[in-house]
C-alpha cells in the first residue's frame, strides 16, 4: 500500500503510510504562516531539533507523544548520540502542533501509534543531532581559525589543535547563525555510547510523587468542569432533555446539547457536573441500530466464513487443488471479540475559546490530529488555534486517530467564551464510547499430504475493517479491500507472513457492524496471531509432529523469524522435560517490522490456568533502550493476557454492556507471569522494527498452545472467562 | 462544610457530604496526585491512607472521612525525604504512563508498614491495583527492594 499525500499550497493531507499494513490518518491542515516563538527552550536553535543554552544545557525537541512507552527518552538518546553532548545536561520539550504547522511541518509527523515513534523518525532525528554537532564544530573552528576537520566533539566539549578547547554553550550563539547541514553522515550504531544503552527514562520522579500533571489534573484560572453523555446506542441522537430538573443543582452552570448526539453539564467541579448529569432526564432517538446484539453480529460474521466474495491478502499456488488432493484436512473456526482500550486515565480535554483564539490542552497520541480537531470544531484559522500536549495516562491507540473528546470540549467552550472548560469522561462514558478492537472470525483449513507435510492453508477472515470506518479513502483506493486486516499474515512488508507454504490463500470477507472500531495496541495482529499460531499447533498435532519442528520446516526462507523462535525455544528448554506439572506452548510473528516470539509455561488446576513464565524474543533491528524494551514486552503481555482471559465488550440493544472494571477485568500482580525477554537486534541497513506493539500478539497463542498441551483441549473463542477458565 | 485533615493540614471543604473523598481531595483541596480510574473501588488508582489504612477514596464519602488522618501521595515524603517505596520506585523505574502509580505506591507503603518483609504471596494479596501498562514485574521488585532498604 502506498498512499501518496495530496499536496497543494494550502493543505497537506497528513499520511504516514508505511509499507505493508501501514496506515494513514486523514485530516487536512494548512501549513505555513506566522512563526511563534517556542514557549520554552529559549536559546540558540541549531536546526529544529536541538537548542543549546549558554550554560551548556541541551533541549531536545520531541514531536511524538509520551504515554509510558519511553519514546521521548529513546528519541532524545538518538539525537544526543549524534550531537555528542553530555547526557546529564539533556532535557526535552514538545514543539506545539501549531508551531509545526507554522513552520511547515519542520518536526514531521506527531503520530504516536503503530509502534512508529522511533522506527519511522530515527533517521531524521539523528540527522538533526549530527547537523547540530557540525554547526557547533564549525563555529569553534571559525573562532579558532583552524580547519573544522581538526576539531572534534565529545561530551559537550569541543577540542581542536594546540590543546584548544571550548564548550557547546560557548559557541552555540555563533553556531545558530550557520546554515544547517543537509543529510549529514550518521554514526555506525556499533559506536553508540548513549543510544542502545539502558538509560533511565525521563519523568520518573514526578510520577512517584504525584506531581505529574495529566489532562485530568490540569487546572487553569477560572476553569469550570464538564461531564458528558453521548448516545449509548452508536448512531443515536439526543431527542430531548429536561435541563430544568438539574439546572438548580449546586454548582451547575450550564446544561447543553453537544452536537446532535450528546448532552453535557458544566459546573464548578466535575463531581457536581457528573452528579447533575446522572440526574438529568435524557430521551434518545436511538436510531437504526437499537436492536443489534452480539449474537446478531456473530451470525453476520459467521456467514462471511463461507461467502463467495472476499478480498485477497496473500496468495500463492493453488489452494483448491491442494485441499482437494489432501491426504488429511484439518479445519477450525476461531472468533475474537470487541475490546476496549480502558486507558487508566479516561478521555479528556480542556479548551478555552474566544473569537481570536482557541487553545486546547490534551493528552494525545497525535498532536496534529488534535490540532485538526480544534480547527474543525472551533471554525478558527490555524494561526488562531493551538494545542498543548500533556503526557498520557495510557493511550494504546484510543487517543490518536480519534479526537472526539477534543471536538466535544471545543464545542462546549464555544458556549462559554473566555472560560476554560475541562471535559472529563467518566469511566462509564469511556467504555460506552470506545473505538473498539474489531470483531473477527476466522476459518482455517489445512491440507497435509501422506507424509504429513503441510501442502496448503486457507485462512478466511470474516469481520470488521477499521480502515473502512476510519480511513475510507484507503479502502476505496484498494477497491474495497482493507490491507490492515492482514497484519502479520500479509504477502510482504512489515507484517509479512513468515511461513512458506506451497499453496496458500488468506482472504477477508468484510463485515462491518455499527460498533465503531479502532486501533487497539497491536491492532489486527492480536487475533491473526491467535488464529494462525494456534492453528499451526493444531496442524502439528494432526501431523503427529512436534510444534517447534513443524514450524521450523516452514521457516527456512525467513531466517529472522526462525531466529526468534529458536531463541525462545532454546531458553525455555523446548525438547527437554518441563518442570513437574508445567506445559509449554510457542508462537511467533513478524509485526510492525519486528520479529517476535514467545514460549509460555503454564499449569492447569481444574478451571484455573496459571501462567508461570513467558520467554519472549524480539528483533527490532536496533534496540535504542533495552531497559525500556524489556518493560514494553512485559507490559504488552499484561495487556494481551488481560484481553485473552477477561475482556469482551458485548452488544445488547445496540450499546455496549460492560461499562467498568467490575464486568471488564484486568490482570493484577498476582497473575503476572515471570517474563524473560531476549532482545536480539539483527542490525543492518534494513528498516527498523517497532517495540510497543509487536510482542503483544505472541503471548495469547503461546498460552493457548500450552493449555492445549496440558489438557488436549482447544479453545477457539474468547475471552476465556466465557469458557469458565480463570487466570490464576 | 466538612473539615478534612490531609497530610497534616486541615481543610474546610464546601461539598455535599456524600461527595466521594477522592473528588474533595482533587477538586476542593487541589491535590491531584490521587487519581480517578473507575469510581467503584475496583482499580485502586485513588488509594490514600485513612488513619493509616490503604483506602479507595472514590468509594468513601467525605462525611466518613471527617476527623480522620488522611495521607495522599503528596504527603508520603517526610521532611523532604521521599518514602523508601518512592525511592525504590525511582531506582527500579517502575512507572510507565504513571497514572496508576500513586495508588500503587500508597498500597505498597501500607503493606510494608504492616509486613516489613513481605513474601511474593503477601504482595499478591495486598496489591490489587490495576495497571494497564503492566508494570507488575517492576512493582514486585521495587517492593522487595524497599523492604530490604
Amino acid at each position: 500500500m502506498n498512499v501518496v499525500p495530496k499536496i497543494n499550497r494550502r493543505t497537506f493531507v497528513i499520511g504516514s503510510a508505511a509499507v505493508g499494513g501501514g496506515l494513514a490518518i486523514g485530516f487536512d491542515l494548512p501549513f505555513g504562516g506566522p512563526v511563534s516563538a517556542l514557549a520554552t527552550g529559549n536559546g540558540p536553535e541549531l536546526g529544529v531539533w536541538v537548542v543549546v543554552k549558554p550554560d551548556d544545557s541541551v533541549v531536545i525537541r520531541i514531536a511524538r507523544s509520551e504515554m509510558g512507552q519511553g519514546t521521548i527518552t529513546g528519541l532524545a538518546q538518538l539525537v544526543a548520540e549524534e550531537l555528542e553532548c553530555d547526557w546529564s545536561k539533556v532535557s526535552y520539550e514538545y514543539p506545539t502542533p501549531g508551531q509545526n504547522v507554522a513552520r511547515k511541518r519542520a518536526w514531521g509527523s506527531y503520530s504516536t501509534g503503530g509502534s512508529r515513534g522511533i522506527r519511522e523518525s530515527h533517521e531524521y532525528v539523528r540527522q538533526g543531532g549530527a547537523s547540530a554537532r557540525m554547526m557547533l564544530l564549525q563555529a569553534a573552528a571559525t573562532e579558532w581559525k583552524v580547519p573544522v576537520e581538526q576539531c572534534s566533539a565529545a561530551n559537550s566539549v569541543i577540542t581542536g589543535p594546540g590543546n584548544r578547547s571550548t564548550t557547546f554553550g560557548k559557541v552555540a550563539e555563533a553556531a545558530a547563525k550557520l546554515p544547517v547541514p543537509d543529510k549529514p553522515k550518521l554514526k555506525d550504531p556499533k559506536d553508540w555510547k548513549i543510544a542502545g544503552k539502558p538509560i533511565k527514562r525521563f519523568g520518573i520522579v514526578d510520577k512517584v510523587t504525584g506531581k505529574q500533571v495529566y489532562g485530568f489534573d490540569l487546572t487553569l484560572p477560572g476553569m469550570v468542569n464538564a461531564a458528558i453523555k453521548e448516545s449509548p446506542v452508536f448512531g443515536g441522537k439526543v431527542k430531548s432533555f429536561d435541563a430544568a430538573k438539574v439546572s438548580g443543582m449546586k454548582g451547575v452552570k450550564k446544561v447543553m446539547k453537544v452536537g446532535d448526539t450528546a448532552v453535557a453539564v458544566v459546573a464548578d467541579t466535575w463531581w457536581q457536573a457528573k452528579t447533575a448529569l446522572d440526574a438529568l432526564p435524557i430521551v434518545w432517538d436511538e436510531g437504526a441500530h437499537a436492536k443489534v446484539s452480539s449474537d446478531m453480529i456473530a451470525e453476520t460474521l459467521k456467514a462471511g466464513l463461507d461467502a463467495e466474495q472476499a478480498f485477497v491478502g496473500n496468495q500463492n499456488g493453488d489452494i483448491k487443488a491442494a485441499l482437494a488432493g489432501a491426504a488429511k484436512k484439518v479445519e477450525a473456526v476461531y472468533a475474537y471479540p470487541y475490546q476496549n482500550h480502558v486507558c487508566m486515565e479516561p478521555m479528556n480535554a480542556t479548551a478555552r475559546y474566544t473569537a481570536d483564539k482557541c487553545e486546547v490542552w490534551v493528552p494525545t497520541q497525535d498532536g496534529e490530529a488534535s490540532f485538526a480537531a480544534v480547527l474543525a470544531a472551533s471554525g478558527l484559522p490555524a494561526d488562531k488555534c493551538e494545542v498543548y500536549k500533556l503526557d498520557l495516562g495510557g493511550g494504546f491507540g484510543r487517543r490518536g486517530a480519534f479526537q472526539d473528546y477534543v471536538h466535544q470540549a471545543v464545542i462546549i467552550a464555544k458556549e462559554m467564551p473566555g472560560t476554560p472548560v475541562k471535559l472529563l469522561w467518566s469511566r462509564e462514558e469511556d467504555m460506552a464510547q470506545g473505538r473498539f478492537h474489531p470483531v473477527m472470525q476466522c476459518k482455517l483449513v489445512g491440507a497435509l499430504d501422506k507424509d504429513n507435510n503441510l501442502t496448503g492453508l486457507h485462512m478466511r477472515l470474516s469481520g470488521q475493517s477499521i480502515l473502512a470506518a476510519v480511513r475510507p479513502q484507503i479502502v476505496e483506493q484498494q477497491k474495497g479491500r482493507d490491507p490492515l486486516v492482514f497484519q502479520g499474515v500479509a504477502d510482504s512488508g512489515e507484517h509479512a507472513f513468515g511461513y512458506t507454504i506451497p499453496n496458500l490463500l488468506i482472504d477477508h470477507a468484510m463485515r462491518n457492524p455499527h460498533v465503531p472500531p479502532g486501533f487497539w495496541r497491536g491492532v489486527n495482529i492480536n487475533q491473526n496471531c491467535i488464529f494462525l499460531e494456534c492453528f499451526m499447533d493444531e496442524l502439528a498435532t494432526a501431523a503427529g509432529q512436534d510444534a517447534l519442528e513443524f514450524r521450523r520446516k516452514l521457516l527456512g526462507q525467513h531466517p529472522r523469524n526462525l531466529a526468534v523462535l529458536n531463541a525462545v525455544a532454546e531458553r525455555v528448554g523446548w525438547g527437554k522435560p518441563a518442570p513437574q506439572g508445567l506445559f509449554r506452548g510457542l508462537s511467533h510473528m513478524k509485526a510492525f517490522g519486528a520479529y517476535v516470539a514467545a514460549a509460555a509455561e503454564v499449569s492447569v488446576t481444574g478451571n484455573k490456568i496459571k501462567v508461570h513464565r513467558i520467554v519472549a524474543a524480539t528483533d527490532p533491528t536496533y534496540a535504542v533502550n533495552p531497559s525500556q524494551i524489556d518493560r514494553q514486552v512485559a507490559g504488552s503481555f499484561v495487556y494481551g493476557l488481560s484481553a485473552l482471559f477477561y475482556q469482551e465488550c458485548t452488544v445488547k440493544d445496540g450499546r455496549i454492556v460492560e461499562l467498568n472494571f467490575d464486568s471488564y477485568d484486568s490482570m493484577r500482580i498476582a497473575q503476572m507471569p515471570k517474563v524473560e525477554s531476549i532482545i536480539m537486534p539483527a542490525g543492518g541497513d534494513g528498516p527498523w522494527g517497532g517495540v510497543g506493539e509487536p510482542t503483544i500478539c505472541v503471548a495469547a497463542p503461546a498460552v493457548l498452545n500450552a493449555y492445549a498441551a496440558a489438557t488436549g483441549k482447544r479453545v477457539r473463542s474468547f475471552p476465556l472467562k466465557n469458557h469458565n477458565l480463570e487466570l490464576a | 462544610m466538612a473539615r478534612l485533615t490531609i497530610n497534616g493540614k486541615t481543610h474546610d471543604v464546601d461539598v455535599d457530604p456524600t461527595t466521594p473523598l477522592l473528588w474533595a481531595i482533587r477538586e476542593n483541596v487541589g491535590l491531584t496526585g490521587t487519581k480517578y480510574g473507575c469510581g467503584i473501588a475496583m482499580c485502586g488508582a485513588c488509594t490514600v491512607h485513612v488513619d493509616g489504612v490503604a483506602t479507595r477514596s472514590c468509594a468513601m464519602a467525605v462525611s466518613d472521612a471527617v476527623g480522620k488522618q488522611i495521607t495522599t501521595i503528596e504527603g508520603l515524603a517526610q521532611n523532604g525525604t521521599l518514602h523508601r517505596v518512592q525511592q525504590a520506585w525511582i531506582a527500579h523505574e517502575v512507572p510507565q504512563c504513571g497514572y496508576c502509580q500513586s495508588g500503587m505506591i500508597m498500597a505498597a507503603a501500607e503493606l510494608l508498614k504492616n509486613t516489613p518483609k513481605p513474601t511474593d504471596a503477601d504482595i499478591d494479596n495486598a496489591i490489587t491495583n490495576i495497571c494497564r501498562c503492566g508494570t507488575f514485574q517492576q512493582v514486585r521488585a521495587a517492593i522487595h527492594a524497599a523492604a530490604n532498604a
